[in-house]
């Protein structure tokens, strides 16, 4: 099922937690909804799922408008941070919840339903836990049942809600694989939001980048990496340093020096230089170039992070070296960053 | 606090550390006045209405119980007992629904308003109603030109014991579904149920020993009430007396074996209610909400 997020607003008692929001999401689609807390990225997933109302704006499921439709009415699977799983129930209970609860000739007769459970129980590898309780069931073992459970229901769209948020780092990574590998057999349209952007980059087909209820970028992880199209998704995602510059004929300028990147297209005037610390060329000698004094080296992994002190601002900025580099031995470090971005300085965090 | 080498964690979490126990006289001392206390202020007096009822025999006992205004007076608070708690069953859950799950305006106001009858002595709660429905009261003359009896009649005390109680229900849930949140709620809507459905399969269970134990405490003091039934009863014998009330007219006409006889079941009552309260927060403490002020 495709679902089109069509100018959405949401406010809170008049606090907007999402701004004009518009998105597409294709059938079939797994995409994440990924931003730092107070992005919207939770609110848009339930404005989706129908627990909230939008302020203005449309949902449309496929050429169908939900927004006007209860969450009832959505059959959409919706998978929560903390699982949400009834408590007094069995694993087979709660699975087989959204079909013993439906009316008249739509609800399957109870053997059918154990029958289902059960299916479903195998596909998230769970078999014979039928009879348990949640309280006797591990954190992923939850999460896999609270998937399970949305699923019996044939949902058009499943939406999870940081799925793997309350989860231990290994079993995290082992759950992402399990979600990516039950979404190619099922082909369910999947949305899930998380804060974790090795998750949404490892997982998802298209990340939405939030951040302060907008929508900064869509892209698949490697648009989302290498051409990051605001300040915030630079800094965000991946690692990323930034130094205050000029542009000026077309040159990039830091103080009075040229730096050796040509800008023809950038607007003349202030601007700030983003780039990767890993992404640069160190130079020897410096003509074009940018150099700054060793303030502090780091050891991290199989590199070398060292922090350089720039011009007479003393800006900071940091860039990686390999650690046998002899570049790393010295008191000044002479680079000019392989792939960089300019963004005009006057507006610091937003779109550009 | 301690020196963390002796301060001991899991699993014995009830163990203090050496320094906060107190040498083992003062130890005595601290219990025996606590157990002289509790022996002198509840256990005597129940001993006291045991034996005074049962003084002049179990024949004499049984007989005063039988008697018809006594009987009577049984009937009537099983009868309020039976309206009021119902009905602060069903406001207890909607107040706390309302209170623990949405945010609105005035939420504070309800909020201390459910705890009104707690501050409020229950002879001024039964005097209101008085003020309200009596003779000359707001309300008076259109009951009277309607031919509706309140005060001094089954109505009147029903309403009486329903102000006084309606705290334990709601007061008992508040906390408990705060804590527990939307959550449960939420799945079970998105899985298609109806508010209905969510209620019954989803929020009664997870609220079912909370409940169970506030609706103990208001049967309780439904039962036990005196103040404010005292005030819109009229005290008409065999009609509008109920147990608490029928104790004190009977021990003000020195029958003392009446009196007590139907203290002891009042008594009784209250050591049935004590025992299941502790099975119950003993069985599902977690699942109680942790305020056992009342």
């Amino acid at each position: 099922m495709e679902v089109r997020v069509a100018n959405v607003r949401k406010e809170f008692e008049r606090f907007p937690a999402l701004h004009d929001v518009s998105l597409d999401i294709k059938s079939g689609e797994l995409i994440a909804l990924l931003g730092p807390s107070g992005s919207g990225k939770t609110t848009l997933l339930r404005l989706i799922a129908g627990l909230e109302r939008p302020t203005k704006g449309t949902i449309f499921f496929g050429d169908e408008d939900a927004s006007q439709k209860s969450i009832q009415d959505r059959n959409v699977g919706f998978v929560f941070q903390h699982y949400a799983l009834f408590r007094h129930m069995t694993v087979a209970d709660n699975i087989g919840f959204g079909l013993k609860v439906r009316h008249g000739a739509a609800r399957p007769p109870a053997q059918e339903i154990r029958r289902r459970a059960s299916e479903l129980l195998d596909l998230v590898q769970l078999s014979g836990l039928e009879k348990r309780y949640p309280a006797q069931l591990s954190g992923g073992q939850r999460q896999r049942v609270a998937l399970a459970r949305a699923m019996a229901i044939e949902p058009k769209v499943l939406l999870l809600d940081e799925p793997f948020g309350a989860l231990d780092a290994q079993v995290r990574r082992e759950l992402r694989r399990w979600l990516r590998e039950i979404h190619d057999r099922t082909g369910h349209t999947t949305v899930f939001v998380t804060h974790d952007q090795e998750e949404a980059l490892e997982l998802a087909d298209r990340v939405v980048v939030m951040s302060q209820g907008r929508i900064e970028q869509v892209g698949s992880a490697d648009e989302i990496y290498d051409t990051p199209n605001s300040p915030f998704v630079y800094s965000f995602i991946g690692e990323s340093s930034c130094l205050p510059v000029k542009v000026e004929s077309g040159e990039v300028w830091i103080a009075d020096r040229s730096i050796g990147l040509s800008a023809p297209h950038a607007a003349s005037g202030d601007a700030l230089l983003y780039f990767r610390p890993h992404d640069v060329e160190l130079l020897d000698g410096c003509s074009g170039c940018i150099a700054g004094t060793v303030a502090a080296s780091r050891r991290v992994a199989g590199t070398r992070r060292v922090e350089l002190e720039i011009g007479g601002e003393r800006q900071r900025v940091e860039v990686e070296l390999p650690v046998d580099h002899p570049a790393a031995q010295k008191s000044r470090v002479a680079f000019r960053p392989r792939r960089w971005k300019l963004f005009p300085a006057s507006e610091p965090g937003k779109a550009s | 606090m301690a020196d963390p080498e002796i301060k001991s964690y899991e699993p014995h979490h009830e163990s203090q550390s050496a320094a906060v126990t107190e040498s083992r006289p003062v130890r005595i001392v601290a219990m025996a006045v606590a157990f002289a206390f509790l022996a002198i202020f509840l256990l005597m007096p129940l001993i006291v209405v045991f034996h005074e009822a049962l003084a002049k025999g179990i024949g004499a006992y049984s007989e005063a119980l039988a008697s018809s205004d006594t009987r009577s007076a049984i009937r009537l608070t099983l009868l309020v007992a039976a309206i009021s708690v119902p009905l602060n069953l069903v406001f207890g859950i909607s107040a706390a629904w309302a209170i623990a799950k949405f945010e609105f305006k005035g939420k504070a106001f309800l909020t201390t308003l459910i705890d009104l009858p707690f501050s409020v002595s229950p002879v001024i709660s039964g005097l209101v109603y008085v003020l309200l429905f009596g003779a000359q009261g707001v309300l008076g003359a259109w009951l009277k030109a309607h031919g509706v009896v309140i005060l001094f009649a089954v109505p009147g005390i029903v309403l009486a014991t329903v102000f006084v109680t309606f705290p334990f229900v709601a007061r008992e849930l508040i906390p408990l579904m705060q804590e527990q949140g939307n959550g449960d709620e939420e799945a079970a809507l998105s899985l298609g149920a109806n508010g209905w459905q969510t209620f019954w399969y989803v929020t009664l269970p997870n609220i079912k020993w909370g409940l169970l134990y506030g609706v103990l405490l208001c049967n309780a003091r439904a039962m036990g009430e005196f103040g404010a039934v005292s005030v819109v009863s009229g005290h008409i014998r065999g009609l509008t007396n109920t147990m608490p009330l029928h104790v004190e007219i009977l021990y003000n006409e020195y029958n003392a074996v009446g009196a007590f006889a139907v203290a002891s079941l009042l008594a009784g009552l209250a050591l049935v209610t004590l025992v299941l309260k502790t099975l119950l927060e003993m069985r599902y403490g977690a699942e109680i909400a942790a305020t056992r002020g009342h």
